[in-house]
């Protein structure tokens, strides 16, 4: 077919440059989201604990607009829709600035909580609520009972979970290449388009993908062994 | 948003259709319907590679499932979209290699989904096959699968709306589908992206939502009849 590899073309100058750059975005984009995602999950997973049913149901809603609608849509909501919201001022600052990673990383983190804030919920329920009882009735109070047992238990249960959503937050990157953002993938097309050559573009973009992916699988099968629940 | 609704609703469900290609919410469910049901073979034999005693196969099967694992969907697509038909060296409509690339993605959870179903099993039923004398294939297609495929329909189910997420993807490529008709509608009508965009997340929340419910229905259902007693949620 006459179609010669040569990973040089792409590996040199200006396409080197913007493939350290797309991964460095991807990195921005994957820790960033992460660690704010964690952290609304915290809080959503205390507010859902609350027995208050009106912001029980306001965080019951947020997670299953955020289980049932594509993770692409949820981006193109944020980009799109809150243009038209925010007054043009601030709209042309943000255009200046290049704030599409950032409505990136709010679709991305708020999507990644109502998924975390789901598996620590049910790390929290696979706890026998006798468990509880018997921390109370020996004299721990609610949240001393909730620090020394319930908590200990729960985020293990909950761990292999969390490492699974993180690798799908780290391939969900990605979809931010579908309002602009340029990360790896966004940038694998660029060079592809610039320099004609496929394979090796999308070659090393998919390479880049899998050794950090593979890193991620590694980390957490450790992670999981190390802190598994041991029972007996 | 009513106006939007009553303009665009019939491209909305069906795209340009009928005085051009099928698209919208019928063709987003045409895609993930036919990439579940093609998928579904691909994914019960790498199950059973996967859960069988062949060596090679367990090595091939998992060497699969580790590498898509590990790779977005949206490169896949690109994959499909711009290197293969200069691979095979002639052009394939955009909605096949949506479709290929779906396959090729779910191929590796629903076989892991399927994969899980087949090891739950209690291991008698396999040993109760051989000790009647039952070779491999009787044993895999008339004892096991039937009893994992049915244990895991709702994990089946639950793919499809992980399916049907997926498919959004083919606005990228150009593939007509639901989100892609709505980029369309919101480039004609720029000053209305934020019920545009309600629309479409709206459309996608209840199919989804609908499915999810259905599968926590048909969980509660066969879990009841596997364990021969009704399931107390089911009933309050």
């Amino acid at each position: 077919m006459g179609y010669q590899l040569d990973f040089g073309k792409v590996l040199q100058g200006e396409y080197l440059e913007l493939i350290l750059q797309g991964v460095q975005t991807t990195m921005v984009l994957f820790v960033l989201s992460w660690i704010f995602g964690l952290v609304l999950a915290i809080v959503l997973t205390v507010v859902r604990a609350i027995e208050f049913r009106p912001t029980q149901l306001l965080v019951a809603a947020f997670v299953e607009y955020h289980r049932n609608v594509p993770v692409l849509i949820q981006l193109f909501v944020w980009y799109f829709g809150l243009a038209v919201v925010l007054p043009d001022v601030v709209n042309d600052y943000l255009n200046d600035i290049g704030a599409e990673i950032g409505y990136a990383i709010v679709a991305l983190a708020l999507n990644k909580a109502a998924y975390m804030s789901e598996d620590f919920r049910s790390g929290m329920r696979s706890i026998h609520p006798a468990q509880m009882e018997a921390a109370r009735s020996i004299g721990l109070t609610y949240l001393g009972a909730m620090r020394w047992v319930i908590l200990p238990q729960a985020w293990r249960l909950a761990l292999p979970a969390l490492l699974g959503q993180t690798l799908i937050l780290f391939k969900g990157t990605s979809l931010a290449a579908g309002i602009g953002v340029a990360e790896l993938s966004y940038q694998a097309r660029y060079i592809e388009e610039q320099s004609f050559r496929i394979f090796e573009a999308y070659g090393i973009a998919t390479a880049i993908y899998m050794l950090i992916s593979f890193a991620i699988m590694w980390l957490s099968s450790a992670l999981s062994k190390r802190f598994r629940l041991r029972v007996k | 948003m009513l106006e939007i609704l009553r303009e665009y609703g019939l491209m909305l469900l069906v795209g340009e259709y009928p005085h051009g290609k099928l698209g919208g919410l019928a063709l987003t469910l045409i895609i993930s319907i036919a990439s579940l049901v093609i998928t579904f073979p691909c994914a019960v034999m790498i199950a059973l590679a996967r859960t069988g005693q062949s060596r090679p196969f367990k090595a091939v099967a998992s060497g699969f499932v580790h590498c898509v694992r590990a790779v977005p969907l949206l490169m896949l697509i690109f994959w499909a979209y711009f290197a293969l038909p200069i691979v095979i060296g002639f052009p394939i409509d955009a909605t096949y290699t949506l479709i290929l690339a779906i396959v090729i993605y779910q191929a590796a959870y629903l076989g892991e989904i399927i994969a899980a179903g087949i090891e739950g099993l209690s291991k008698g039923q396999m040993e109760a096959a051989k000790a009647l004398g039952l070779g491999y294939i009787p044993t895999t297609f008339r004892v096991i699968l039937p009893q994992a495929l049915f244990n895991v329909i709702p994990g089946i189910v639950n793919q499809l709306t992980t399916i049907i997420k997926e498919s959004s993807l083919g606005s990228i490529i150009a593939v007509s589908e639901l989100s892609y008709v709505m980029l369309q509608v919101n480039s004609n009508e720029v000053t209305k992206p934020l019920q545009i965009f309600g629309i479409l997340a709206a459309t996608y929340f209840i199919l989804c939502f609908a499915l999810s419910q259905a599968t926590s229905w048909l969980e509660r259902g066969i879990a009841s009849k596997r364990t021969g007693r009704v399931v107390v949620e089911a009933v309050a």
